[in-house]
């Protein structure tokens, strides 16, 4: 094997290994955003049950908005071991 | 061809379907009128919500009133109700029912190209591909900047967008820039990248399990296979069942979250904070 080929192949492992740990990062602070949001708006719900249909409303909105991040992650993993 | 999902297609299909017809597999490039499997999952799901609704209608001009509606009458009434209700009362107001029409359409044209993913012989989300979502999303950015500018001006818009209410004169310089970009820029890239992006890690979270339940199936079946591995055998399969029923969860919540962060994005542009 000569020595572009072996850069070749390292490029691609870096590539890969890039990819994991990205998306890996990616993921940690959605998870414990997400955590979040619906333990407080179980707490809420478990407090007031007859506002449970708003808070739940307001719990979907909140993870759309913190998994959004995490779906970068994902993104960036499938552009890096796609294409 | 491998249109309809009785065996498992090339991994180079989770990315790029090729056309049915008007396709070159000797070079890979397509004619301009050739048709693969997603822009006929697209074409399933314009037509379904259509069909849907003309049926319903028609139900409903033969009804009596005094009879409790049945069949896809309930469905398509308990549809437009929580639109009604769920989405666009609590987000916009009652100046927002005029965008009813709308939504309802964009919920029901996404609904229909999500749940193809669990479909027997499908088994494939139309908008596991950036397209339609890019498309549905920037035409959201176009309809919330339209109703922004005609209700409060070009300037005026522009001032609601960067300035919010009750931020010092002298964080605006920090402030200013943010909110420009947050909602002129992030706002349709996250949606459409939402949209996209769930629907194809849960394609691929199926692909994975069933192409495992499918290997593992043929092993149990040789004779020199341990037993610890056919025991584990059905495993992959039951797991597959289950995040089946969770896909059509994601496909029913995706649909809903696009629906209702395109409200929440109109009634911004209608009523900005004070």
């Amino acid at each position: 094997m000569d020595l572009l080929a072996q850069a070749d192949t390292a490029v691609d492992g870096l590539k890969a290994l890039g990819a994991g740990l990205g998306y890996g990062l990616a993921a940690i602070g959605p998870g414990v955003g997400i955590g979040l949001v619906v333990g407080n708006a179980i707490t809420a719900m478990a407090r007031q049950p007859e506002s449970a249909g708003m808070v739940r409303t307001t719990m979907f909105l909140g993870i759309a908005f913190t998994e959004a991040l995490a779906l970068i992650g994902f993104v960036v993993f499938i552009l890096l071991n796609f294409t | 061809m491998n249109l309809l999902a009785l065996t498992f297609p090339d991994i180079g299909h989770l990315l790029e379907w090729p056309g049915l017809f008007g396709h070159d597999p000797v070079t890979g490039t397509n004619e301009w009128y050739a048709l693969n499997k997603v822009g006929i999952i697209y074409l399933f799901a314009f037509v379904a919500p259509v069909v849907m609704f003309v049926m319903a209608k028609r139900r409903y001009d033969r009804s009596e009133v005094s009879v409790a509606p049945r069949g896809i009458q309930t469905v398509a009434e308990t549809s437009v109700g929580f639109i009604r209700e769920n989405i666009i009362m609590q987000t916009i107001g009652p100046d927002g029912l005029r965008y009813l029409p709308f939504l309802l359409t964009m919920f029901f044209f996404i609904l229909f190209s999500n749940i193809t993913e669990v479909v027997p012989l499908i088994h494939f989300p139309g908008n596991a591909r950036m397209a339609m979502p890019v498309t549905l999303a920037l035409l959201v950015w176009v309809i919330y900047n339209t109703i922004g500018i005609k209700h409060h001006g070009f300037f005026g818009y522009l001032k609601n967008v960067c300035i919010p209410p009750g931020v010092p004169k002298a964080l605006l310089i920090i402030v200013l820039p943010i909110e420009f970009i947050s909602t002129i820029v992030v706002r349709p890239f996250s949606l459409a990248v939402r949209l996209f992006a769930n629907m194809l890690a849960g394609h691929l979270l199926l692909v994975t399990f069933a192409v495992l339940s499918h290997t593992v199936f043929w092993l149990a079946l040789t004779d020199s296979t341990p037993t610890w591995l056919v025991i584990i055998t059905p495993a992959p399969f039951l797991m597959l069942i289950g995040l089946t029923g969770f896909e059509i969860l994601v496909a029913f919540l995706q649909a809903f979250i696009f629906t209702i962060l395109t409200a929440v994005y109109i009634g911004g542009s209608l009523h900005p904070e004070h």
